[in-house]
């Protein structure tokens, strides 16, 4: 392994925004869309439960 | 079967990053900026594979009327609206460091922002239109049209000279990459393959859910369930 430190893996040689910010973002992003479809089935599948969607 | 998916996602998502942080050696040109690359290619490869098989399932349910088909193709955009932006997100983090600039409107950017409009026009198009057969229909002949630009983007780094590097890795010749970053790739590639399954799965019950609320078969399957 090429890190020293933490400190050193979070740098990142100089790079740590750039690579962190990519990695940070994709990883929020697609946690969201999980978290939003998940959401959409569950509300759908009790609406179609009570049977009364006007 | 979404669960056996999420898990996979997971599983290999973690290891792709394990390869690609703490066994991968640094880049003798680019530094570590260039670890960006084990999100960076899975995403748009991921954004013009889904775009691919948008169009397909969209086309087979405008030609043979299959319903579930047309439900597929609008259930895959949002996804692949998703790895659009990130393949753009991080390839402007990883232009800024490499190239000095965000953004440049050369073949392949261009060409691959373009695809996030055809999938943001795919989105407003079939939800502005109500009634669920010419939805289809014109959503369909978008997403037809629009694949078109998939080969674009994939060789507009052989057919004009870009910014954008070649191809790292090719069908015909050895990667130009040592293997472990080669590994870290395609260990994040299936991840993101495994999460596109699971979330367009869902999505797509979501919606079946929602357009067949007042049948039988839902009131049925609703009635044994306790939810979720």
């Amino acid at each position: 392994m090429q890190w020293k430190s933490l400190g050193d893996f979070v740098h990142m040689g100089g790079y740590g925004l750039y690579v962190w910010g990519s990695y940070a973002v994709t990883l929020a992003v697609m946690a969201a869309e999980a978290q939003i479809t998940a959401r959409r089935l569950r509300r759908a599948f009790s609406s179609a439960k009570q049977g009364d969607r006007a | 079967m979404v669960p056996w998916f999420w898990g996979v996602a997971i599983v290999l998502g973690i290891a792709g990053l394990v390869v690609g942080f703490a066994i991968a050696p640094t880049d003798f040109q680019q530094g570590d900026a260039y670890r960006i690359i084990f999100i960076h290619v899975p995403a748009a490869w991921m954004s013009m594979l889904i775009y691919l098989v948008l169009a397909f399932w969209a086309a087979w349910g405008w030609m043979l009327n299959a319903r579930l088909a047309s439900m597929y193709a609008r259930a895959l955009a949002p996804t692949g609206a998703l790895f659009t932006f990130i393949a753009l997100w991080t390839g402007a983090l990883w232009g800024k460091p490499t190239w000095g600039t965000w953004w440049v409107w050369d073949a392949r950017l261009t060409s691959e922002f373009i695809l996030l409009l055809l999938y943001v026009g795919y989105m407003a198009l079939t939800e502005a239109i109500d009634d669920a057969r010419r939805s289809a229909h014109a959503g369909a002949l978008l997403a037809l049209v629009g694949a078109v630009n998939v080969p674009i983007i994939y060789f507009s780094v052989r057919w004009w000279n870009t910014l954008h590097q070649g191809a790292t890795i090719s069908m015909t010749t050895a990667p130009k990459m040592v293997s472990t970053m080669l590994t870290s790739m395609l260990l994040l590639t299936l991840s993101f393959w495994a999460y596109s399954f699971a979330v367009v799965f869902t999505r797509t019950r979501a919606f079946v859910l929602e357009e067949e609320a007042d049948t039988e078969w839902v009131r049925l399957l609703t009635a044994g369930a306790k939810g979720n």
